[in-house]
């Protein structure tokens, strides 16, 4: 018991300090952008009194977005026309903002507060674009909705939504998209996602219907391992067949006692 | 004790009981032989020995006959069953060759294989532990003439004559085991076929054939937008052929980059390809188009199994992973209506790439 208690005491105490560092790291790029607004950048001469929307994108997002959102030749796209729909996608996942342009976003815990993440959608969607889409998985159809997700989504994001990898990206884990998540990356095609307009709302709804399934499948006739696909699973057949194999090997070599 | 020890066990238990029975009824046989004798010069032998007359032969005799001890090296049950597990393993590779010509099922051809070796394993097995001799005896030499010796040697002759005949049907059916399992072997050499020639030039598509989805509905210029991909099929014909899969992407007209030649084969920004991957033959079913093409990877066409890369806005060709050559182009023109088809055949030989194949630019001659 007490062999147990000193070494996990230190064992503890580094995971504890390696956390910090990662969570400091982490939040260290981001950190600027829900601090309240310095001064000078909030008051340009002669204009009306900005919105705090404004104020967040002048902040954190300009520096690769341009201060109009108009974009920045070699590090972010303008956003002028991607609507509220992406802008939402984005922000509320913790994808933006990034740590340096160029990276991959990937889902995370965002730096802005709720409130924040609407005042910076609604500042993006004026700048036109489409809304966030109204998604009902509810209505969905999970059988065509597993046909529609093996046609169109399962190459990449694989049968059960586990993720994997292409060339040039990490392909997302769908186990945290809700709904809403769906709809939206159906139409944004994030990163180097393409998007997928030709698909009806009816279809999008069966498919927010299925990856909500897929957070937590039905796993007839056998163990899940991990619902990570056919290689895993292979290999646990290979090793209980293996444990089969030596067993039999032993009754074949074993001396018939006499 | 472990569970081998257990089955073991039984099969000791099992095979003991069959010799002792069996030894049981040859010392019976042995007694009346050597009774028969015993009246005749055997008695006169020993007499002599012994220099004393003896009557009482055939009483006094059964004190002489040892018990065999020699006898654990035949065991009639285990190899009977041993060559029946050797037959019915000749059976079933003689299976998968029926199979094989009558039917199209591989499981079936993979449950005859499957089993016939399960079944010759089994009887190897088992002739290991109880036909072939296991154990080694020593035996001290004794006086030719002995007369218990000549019993045991005119007893092995009749077990070894008894055992020839089981060698033959052991060895018979081990034959056909070889044979079965040879011809198994061999058969499917005939699915090896014709060379390829020029069916891989042919394909559903030529001029004038419509594009439409899998449900079978067109696809026009409005379909997709720019970034999106879909599948498209030849209109009227089997979605099943190797030529008639396409992964039809549409692209920014001014991010094509495709040779000069094919330049009028992308209307509205609309690529296709055949879906079959050049290196392996699975489908080309990944597709990446970036958001900001600055930063980002650019558009391609990616294939799950080994991560063959192609670029779609130039032709095809390929930019990462094992693949040999390009992705094969057809090349398209809008109708009337709006409607994507084929302006002719492919621009290459679909398919996966053979010998012969996987170098360098090929001319099709469609």
């Amino acid at each position: 018991m007490k062999r147990a208690v000193r070494v996990f005491v230190p064992v503890a105490l580094m995971a504890a300090a390696i956390g910090l560092m990662a969570i400091e790291s982490s939040a260290a790029p981001a950190g600027e952008g829900p601090a309240p607004a310095p001064a000078s950048a909030a008051s340009a001469p002669g204009r009306a009194p900005e919105s705090a929307g404004r104020r967040l994108f002048v902040q954190g997002c300009s520096s690769c977005h341009g201060f109009e959102a108009e974009g920045v030749k070699g590090s972010g796209p303008s956003l002028v026309g991607v609507g509220e729909e992406a802008a939402d996608f984005y922000l509320r996942t913790g994808r933006m903002p990034l740590d340096r342009p160029g990276e991959e976003p990937i889902r995370g815990p965002s730096p802005y507060e709720p409130a924040q993440v609407r005042a910076l959608v609604a500042y993006v969607g004026n700048l036109g674009g489409p809304p966030v889409p109204a998604v009902h998985p509810e209505d969905g159809d999970l059988a065509e909705g597993q046909k529609l997700f093996t046609e169109n989504c399962a190459g990449c994001h694989q049968i059960v939504g586990r993720g994997g990898i292409l060339p040039g990206a990490v392909v997302p884990d769908l186990g945290a998209a809700d709904a809403r998540d769906v709809a939206e990356a159906i139409h944004v095609g994030p990163y180097v996602m393409p998007s997928f307009n030709h698909l009806s709302k009816s279809e999008v709804d069966d498919l927010a219907a299925y990856v909500e399934y897929a957070h937590d499948p039905e796993d007839k006739g056998g163990w899940g391992i991990g619902h990570i696909g056919p290689i895993p699973e292979g290999m646990v057949a290979w090793l209980l067949a293996g444990v089969a194999l030596l067993f039999t090997i032993r009754l074949i070599g074993e001396r018939t006692p006499r | 004790m472990t569970p081998g020890g257990v089955f073991a066990r039984v099969v000791a238990i099992l095979g003991g009981l069959a010799g002792l029975r069996r030894r049981r009824e040859r010392q019976q046989g042995e007694l009346h032989r050597i009774s028969g004798l015993a009246g005749g010069e055997f008695d006169a032998v020993r007499s002599e020995d012994e220099g004393a007359p003896r009557k009482n032969g055939p009483a006094r005799l059964d004190e002489y006959v040892p018990p065999p001890e020699l006898d654990e090296t035949s065991d009639p049950r285990s190899e009977l069953i041993v060559a029946l597990l050797l037959i019915a393993a000749a059976v079933a590779f003689a299976g998968f060759v029926v199979f094989y010509v009558v039917s199209e099922d591989t499981q079936l051809l993979g449950l005859c294989i499957g089993l016939g070796l399960v079944l010759a394993g089994t009887a190897s097995a088992l002739a290991g532990k109880r036909v072939v001799i296991q154990e080694k005896t020593t035996d001290e030499y004794e006086d030719y003439g002995d007369r218990e010796e000549q019993i045991e040697v005119e007893d092995h002759l009749v077990e070894a004559k008894v055992g020839v005949t089981r060698r033959k049907l052991l060895f018979s059916s081990l034959a056909a085991v070889g044979a079965a399992l040879g011809a198994a072997a061999v058969v499917p050499l005939a699915s090896l076929g014709p060379r390829v020639g020029e069916e891989v030039y042919e394909t559903p598509w030529s001029a004038g054939k419509k594009v439409v989805d899998e449900t079978g509905g067109p696809i026009t210029l409005d379909t997709l937008s720019p970034g999106e991909f879909t599948t498209g099929f030849p209109a009227g014909e089997s979605k099943e052929e190797i030529g008639s899969a396409l992964v039809l992407v549409r692209l920014e007209t001014d991010e094509l980059e495709l040779p000069a030649d094919r330049a009028g084969s992308a209307p509205g920004g609309y690529v296709a390809y055949s879906k079959i991957c050049t290196h392996a033959g699975c489908a080309v079913s990944l597709f990446r188009y970036p958001t900001f093409d600055e930063t980002q990877p650019g558009p391609a066409l990616v294939c799950p199994c080994h991560y063959s890369t192609f670029n779609p806005a130039d032709g095809g060709k390929v930019l990462f992973g094992p693949a040999g050559r390009p992705l094969p182009q057809l090349p398209l023109r809008a109708g009337a209506d709006g409607s994507l088809e084929a302006a002719g055949g492919f621009y290459e030989p679909i398919g996966p790439s053979y010998g012969g194949i996987r170098e360098g630019p090929q001319e099709s001659p469609l």
